[in-house]
């Protein structure tokens, strides 16, 4: 059974959401998807500036068995990445939602959450596999 | 490992367990307008008999000319242990088998095959191998755009020096995938890009500069100064070379402060025949940084669970079976073949064999050029050094010169005028180490009697 802590946001895709207190979003991807993947072997960054349309695809994890994209799930400016992944992708596998974040993000004045699941709906999800 | 097809009964049971009635009805989404009907257009079929006298009477046809075409395919010598070696049940197979690892010596030869073309070339990582050198052109661009993420366009220089099929076949692959080229004039008088024309560009944003050395007229380039230039505008520089040239030019990993990014070209020169045109293969080496945005495969050096050494197929991730449409390809594939033909001869040439058939090339045409251009009528076009292949200009047009030396059993190189009309009536000559002073004597002499009457008239 994987861990899906209650207070964040999900989506369908299976990256998590934080709001951080100044505003800004943080991303990962959750330890049902990293238990998925397998050990991950290469994290593949966006450069911070760059602005993200919702649904875009804005970064890459790789494993041994398969590279994924990874999507922003709200409309936002990449602010921060977790320039660590670049030496230690593993750290995914071990604190996804901790260590293992991704990116930060500033959302867009219009970034709409409509479409993001709460934990409660995220475990059904992952449930079906 | 034995091929065992599945049987009528496979077949019921597997269309049974999808729930369709017959194979046909696979093909269902196919709209009917879009599937062949017939295929009149094709010929019957020939017998085991007759295919061998068309084959025969095709390959009398070839002839056995002297060859003076180089234009990308070169004629070297190929020692004999080469074909019988590769022609062996073990290695006769053109394919990476799908389970990979079961067959560790197909991917010791990859491995061997990767450590040699990285080492000629300079740079640290090697694929598989590619095509022929014209998509590993195409494939280069494509992975520059992929690495080099600060340019904002999808730009890329083009020498208009750079071999001409090689422009055909990289605009063909990468025009439909929002790439934008341009082209790089060459100096009328050395044949080389020279810092002039770059300069139009200085301010342009650009993802990578393309530099073939020797350019297609044979001319070399000043490699250093091209490469600084692009790194000075963070742009990445692509080498196309021909493997022979670097066992005595600079290898690309060391152009320039910091050297090429990505390296391609033809390994037909490396043991494949020129066989009327083809299948050759095409390499591409890379440095660590980017290895992950290259196209193709990579064996690996690794250890099994008992620690001992063995080979896998490494960063398939990004392969188009598991990538599909996001795969870092899908137009690439490994020559298994010739590059096991590539590594042979590499392994069997050793750094001075190969050095020696480059050296030895670069002396023939230098022979060939002194006893041509003694004739009148014929005259260097270029004043830039080359390496084993040069353009000459003759006082007539080209083809009906060409025809009256064929007749005479010799390929007397190609006709650049179709490609290059700005040169007028311009001749691409090329001769390697299989060329004797008695070969050079014989096309001399013959070139010299077919220019002869038509001056006397």
């Amino acid at each position: 059974m994987s861990e899906i802590p209650p207070e964040l946001k999900y989506t369908r895709s299976h990256e998590w959401l934080k709001t951080l207190p100044d505003g800004m979003v943080e991303i990962g991807i959750s330890d049902h998807a990293q238990q998925t993947l397998g050990d991950l072997v290469f994290v593949e960054l966006p450069e911070p500036g760059r602005s993200l349309a919702a649904g875009e695809a804005c970064a890459v994890v790789e494993s041994v068995k398969a590279a994924s994209d990874i999507y922003a799930p709200i409309a936002a400016t990449v602010v921060a990445v977790n320039a660590q992944l670049a030496e230690t992708p593993e750290l995914i596998n071990q604190d996804p939602y901790g260590r293992g974040w991704i990116m930060r993000l500033k959302p867009s004045a219009a970034a709409a959450e409509a479409g993001l699941l709460s934990a409660q709906d995220y475990q059904l999800l992952a449930a079906q596999g | 490992m034995p091929f065992i097809p599945h049987t009528e009964e496979d077949e019921r049971e597997m269309l049974a367990a999808i729930g369709a009635p017959d194979i046909e009805a696979l093909f269902d989404e196919i709209p009917p307008q879009l599937r062949v009907q017939s295929l009149d257009e094709l010929p019957v079929g020939l017998t085991e008999f007759e295919v061998m006298q068309l084959m025969y009477a095709r390959a009398r046809q070839d002839g056995r000319a002297l060859c003076f075409i180089g234009a990308g395919a070169y004629e070297h010598h190929i020692p004999a242990a080469v074909w019988s070696t590769i022609t062996r049940g073990e290695f006769y197979s053109a394919y990476t088998p799908y389970q990979a690892e079961a067959s560790q010596g197909t991917l010791q030869s990859i491995y061997e095959y990767q450590s040699m073309m990285a080492s000629l070339t300079g740079m640290q990582v090697s694929n598989a191998s590619l095509y022929d050198g014209a998509t590993a052109v195409a494939e280069a661009c494509l992975m520059a755009v992929r690495a080099n993420r600060r340019a904002k366009a999808a730009r890329i220089l083009l020498p208009r020096s750079l071999h001409p099929h090689y422009r055909a076949v990289t605009l063909t692959a990468a025009l439909n995938q929002g790439l934008q080229f341009e082209t790089l004039a060459y100096a009328r008088d050395g044949g080389h890009v020279s810092l002039e024309a770059l300069a139009a560009h200085a301010a342009q944003d650009f993802t990578a500069l393309v530099i073939q050395q020797p350019n297609f007229f044979g001319v070399l380039e000043d490699v250093d100064a091209l490469t600084d230039w692009a790194h000075a505008r963070e742009a990445l520089v692509i080498a196309v070379v021909n493997p022979i040239s670097l066992a005595l030019l600079k290898p690309p990993g060391e152009w320039g402060a910091k050297g090429a990014d990505i390296v391609v070209g033809d390994g037909q020169p490396l043991g494949c025949p020129l066989s009327s045109g083809g299948p050759y293969f095409g390499f591409m080496t890379t440095r660590m940084q980017h290895v992950r945005q290259m196209p193709g495969r990579i064996v690996g050096g690794t250890v099994d669970v008992d620690g001992r050494p063995g080979f896998s197929l490494t960063l398939q991730a990004r392969e188009q079976h598991i990538r599909r449409a996001k795969a870092t390809s899908n137009i690439c594939t490994n020559q298994g073949l010739l590059m096991m033909a590539g590594t042979l001869y590499l392994s069997l040439m050793g750094a001075e064999g190969l050095a020696r058939v480059a050296a030895t090339s670069m002396a023939r045409t230098e022979e060939l050029l002194r006893a041509l251009t003694a004739i009148s009528g014929v005259r260097r076009i270029f004043d830039q050094p080359g390496f084993h292949e040069a353009v000459l200009s003759l006082d007539r047009p080209v083809a009906p010169v060409l025809a009256a030396l064929a007749a005479r059993g010799i390929q007397g190189g190609l006709d650049l005028s179709a490609y290059y009309p700005e040169l007028g009536a311009a001749l691409l000559v090329c001769a390697t180490e299989t060329k004797s002073s008695a070969d050079i004597d014989a096309y001399a002499r013959a070139l010299s009697e077919t220019l002869r009457p038509a001056r006397a008239a």
